[in-house]
Order: structure tokens, then sequence, then C-alpha cells
């Protein structure tokens, strides 16, 4: 089961976002592998939030920190 | 437009509960029907009175040794043997050099199967890289290449851990798992099974507890991940038990015995011969009977002939240094009628399940039947003309055979192949 392979069969690509709805988003909390988890296509397309989401998970995380110890 | 028909033979075909003298008609490799006086204009004509016809046999377990070691055996000369013994299917191991752990490998067997075969022949991809029992191999591209199981025959896979993600793997793809059990520390140095015999020859032992072990290991694991799992042919008293424990529970456990492991014990091993030795070895006499048995009860799902071709400059060794393994393809239905029919313990049908039905089943092969529609594979084969087995004679490219010489009662007359007659008695001999 080598990385090619991995990602051949359990990778998301583009051509699967063809099958999920048109409004689906793609959600990733980070740190992407890129060519193993899911394509470069995907990670960077326009349905990715992915950034957004490791942007705002940041935010939250030092929310939820604030509000335990502070 | 080829056209093919089997007429008055006793046609048994276990999937559809048939048995009744009939004819078979075949047309562009498929099956057309079964039924009485049948007739097709410019069809050719096989007699089979007297014989029994049946789906083609399917050997799920042979070493066919190409690529790398075609010294030993082809492609070709491994199908032609498998026809002469009335196979029309055969699943080749991936023990060849190089291994058969990828893609690329998996398509040359393919291609050169489609080239040179005169029966059918499904690889076996390996589970783990080079089956050296540490990565695993790539088993998803080796089923879009045409593989219908994985297994690391020979070399079992010792890490559990490693076993259980290839089972997961497996799961996933819808292969079976086949291992051949072995605890390859329990077994190491051995030569035959440890016992009363291997004392008194003063060989060193295989204990049968080194087959056990794995056996429980794989169920255990099986149960864990859902796999489906085969037992490679099995021999001891202990794995048949445990196979019918895991049965019992409902899991996906199927398993497999040679006729080697069911005809012979450790006491024939006379003057160090060195055709007696393979793995797992030939067990003691209650071992035996479990597996008999265990076909009967129906523990056992398969006879599979583990066809191991060595050629004689390096299989007629001292009994220590010669490697483990014997031919079976050409012996395998006339042990098989010797000991299980004519004994009285099985039914033909049973019998022809065992190498049809059973095979299919655990492989899911879309075969091992004679209904409408299903390829064009017929085994024809007596049950009563005595014939006597010549290693000498046989279609493999190897002789390591101790059933050379050995007299028997009932036998395979033609092997079907995609409608056409890839082999048949007359002619052959």
């Amino acid at each position: 089961m080598s990385v090619s392979e991995y990602f051949r069969f359990y990778g998301l690509r583009l051509e699967h976002l063809v099958s999920a709805k048109p409004d689906a988003i793609v959600m990733h909390p980070g740190p992407i592998n890129r060519g193993r988890e899911l394509s470069s296509e995907v990670a960077d397309s326009q349905r990715s939030v992915i950034l957004n989401q490791v942007e705002n998970g940041i935010a939250v995380r030092m929310a939820v920190l604030e509000r335990v110890v502070g | 437009m080829s056209a093919l028909l089997v007429k008055n033979g006793r046609i048994i075909d276990p999937a559809s509960k048939f048995d009744d003298i009939a004819d078979v008609l075949l047309r562009d490799g498929r099956i057309v029907e079964v039924g009485r006086g049948l007739a097709a204009e410019g069809a050719e004509i096989f007699d089979a009175s007297g014989c029994i016809v049946a789906p083609g046999f399917i050997d799920m377990h042979v070493h066919l040794r190409e690529p790398g070691i075609e010294h030993a055996e082809t492609i070709e000369t491994g199908s032609r043997a498998a026809a002469a013994g009335g196979f029309t299917s055969i699943c080749c191991m991936p023990n060849t050099i190089p291994v058969n752990d990828n893609a690329t490998v998996t398509s040359y067997i393919v291609e050169r199967a489609r080239q040179q075969a005169i029966t059918n022949v499904f690889p076996i991809g390996a589970i783990t890289k080079n089956s050296a029992g540490e990565e695993l191999a790539d088993i998803g591209s080796m089923k879009h290449a045409g593989i219908v199981a994985i297994s690391d025959d020979g070399r079992p896979v010792m890490n559990a851990r490693v076993m259980r993600r290839a089972m997961e793997f497996a799961r996933s793809f819808d292969l079976p798992v086949i291992d051949h059990c072995e605890d390859l520390n329990l077994s190491a140095g051995g030569d035959m099974h440890e016992g009363l015999q291997s004392t008194r020859l003063g060989l060193r032992g295989i204990p049968s507890s080194s087959e056990d072990v794995m056996v429980a290991r794989d169920i255990l694991l099986a149960q864990t991940t859902g796999a489906r799992f085969h037992v490679a042919h099995l021999s001891s008293r202990n794995a048949v038990a445990m196979v019918a424990y895991a049965k019992a529970k409902g899991l996906a456990v199927t398993c497999e015995a040679t006729p080697h492991h069911f005809a012979i014990t450790d006491a024939d091993i006379a003057g160090y011969d060195s055709n007696y030795k393979m793995k797992p070895p030939l067990r003691t006499e209650c071992d035996v009977n479990a597996v008999i048995e265990g076909i009967v009860s129906g523990a056992i799902d398969a006879i599979a002939t583990d066809h191991a071709p060595h050629p004689g400059s390096e299989k007629m060794q001292e009994f220590e240094k010669c490697p483990f393994g014997i031919t079976g393809l050409e012996t395998a239905l006339g042990l098989s009628l010797e000991k299980l029919v004519h004994t009285g313990k099985i039914s033909l049908t049973r019998l022809v399940a065992l190498f049809t039905t059973g095979p299919a089943g655990v492989l899911r092969l879309n075969r091992g039947t004679l209904r409408a529609g299903a390829p064009a594979d017929v085994t024809v084969f007596d049950t009563e003309r005595e014939w006597t087995y010549d290693a000498n004679q046989s279609h493999s490219k190897s002789r390591n055979s101790p059933f050379h010489g050995r007299k028997f009662r009932g036998g395979p007359i033609a092997a079907i192949v995609n409608g056409h007659i890839a082999w048949r008695i007359d002619k052959a001999e």
C-alpha cells in the first residue's frame, strides 16, 4: 500500500466533488497532506474553506483557552 | 460461432442440485442449456456416456513459477497439467520472481496466461511487498489488474499488526485473505511432522501447534476486522476444529484441504523420499481422519492441490536439504475418489462441490455451475477406469510427486475450457 495507491483509492479528488451537492464545501482542520488525503486541486478549489477553517480555528481555540484559564 | 454438445453423461451440478443423465450444450463460451436429447446443428459432439459431467473444476492453490522460475514450471505447462487433472481454472500464488505484489506483475501474469494457458488462470496477489511481511503490497491496484485474493503463501505474515491492517484493506477491496498458517519460529528447522515418526527417522519436527496458533490468530483477527479469511491447506485436527468453531460463530472463515493431507500420513514417509516433504507436513492418522471428517461435515470448503513443482536438480537431494512441496494437479481427482467417494465418506455431488462451488464461493468467481449463461467450463471424469500415475509422463515440467506408480480407480476424462476441449484422455494417452 504505497502513498500513490493510498491516494488512488482513498484520496479526495475533484472527480469525487462532482457527486457532491453543488453547495457542498470541503473542510479540513489542517495541516493537510497534499497528494495523500486530498489533491491540491481540491484543497485550493473555490469549494474549499480549509484556510478559513484553520484561521477561525485559532480564534476559537484562543477563546476556549481564555474561558478555561482566564 | 462455435458449439459443443456434451452428450449422455451423468450431469452433476451441485449449484442447481441437478443429477441425471442428460446433455450439455455450450456455445460461444457460455452454457446454453442442460437437458435430455439436445440437438444443435453444426455442433461438435462429445460423447460422455458412462462419465460424470460436472462444472469445470477450480484449483484455488497452485504455484506456476512464472515469472522467474521457469525451469520448474511455466504458466503454459502448469495449465496443461491442470487440464490433464480435470481442472479448467487455477489460481496461482504470488511467490514468483519477482513476487506478484504490484499491478505490473499481475498484468504480466494475466497477459501471459491469455496467450499461453489452456485453462483459466486467476492470480493471487501478495499481502506484503516482496512477501517480506512488513509493508502492505499494492492490494487495490492488483485487484484492478485481476487478482482474486491476497496471500503470502509460503512466507506467512508473522507480524499480527501487519496482518490486521492487511485484513482491513482486503475487506475494503472485497478480497479474501488466504493464509499459509505457520508460525515460522515454532516450525524453524523442521523437515517433517513432529511426532513418533520424526523421532524414528531422526528428522527435525514441525509441530502441529506451529499451524494451530496461526489459525487461531487469524480467526481472531478476522473477527476483529470483519475480513474474509481463508485457511490454505489446513492439516491438523485442531485447525479443522477451530475453523468449524469460527463458522459456527458466523465468521467469514473458510478453508481448503489438499489431497495429500487426507490421503497419506507421516507414517508413509519411507526411505527418506524427498517427494514426501511439504508444508504443512504430512501429519498423523488422527489428523488425516480429522481432515476427512471436516470434508464430510462441511467445515472444509474446497479441495486444492498446492501444486508446487520443483525440478529434480533441487528436489532430489537429501530430505533435510530439498525444498518443500509436491506436484498435485494430475492426481487430485484420483486421490479424492479413492479416499472420499469409493470409501463411502461423501457423495459424488459433495465431491464435485469441493472442486467447484466450494472454491468459487470463497473467491466469488462467477463459475462452478452449469447454469445457463455461466462460462462454458466443464469437467468430464469417470469413477471406474483403472489407471496408473506415471510422473514421468506428467504435463508439468516437474516430477516431484509421491504418487508416482500409484494405481487409481477413476479420474479425469476431459477438461473443457471456454467451450473448447482443452484436454481429453483418448487424444492425450
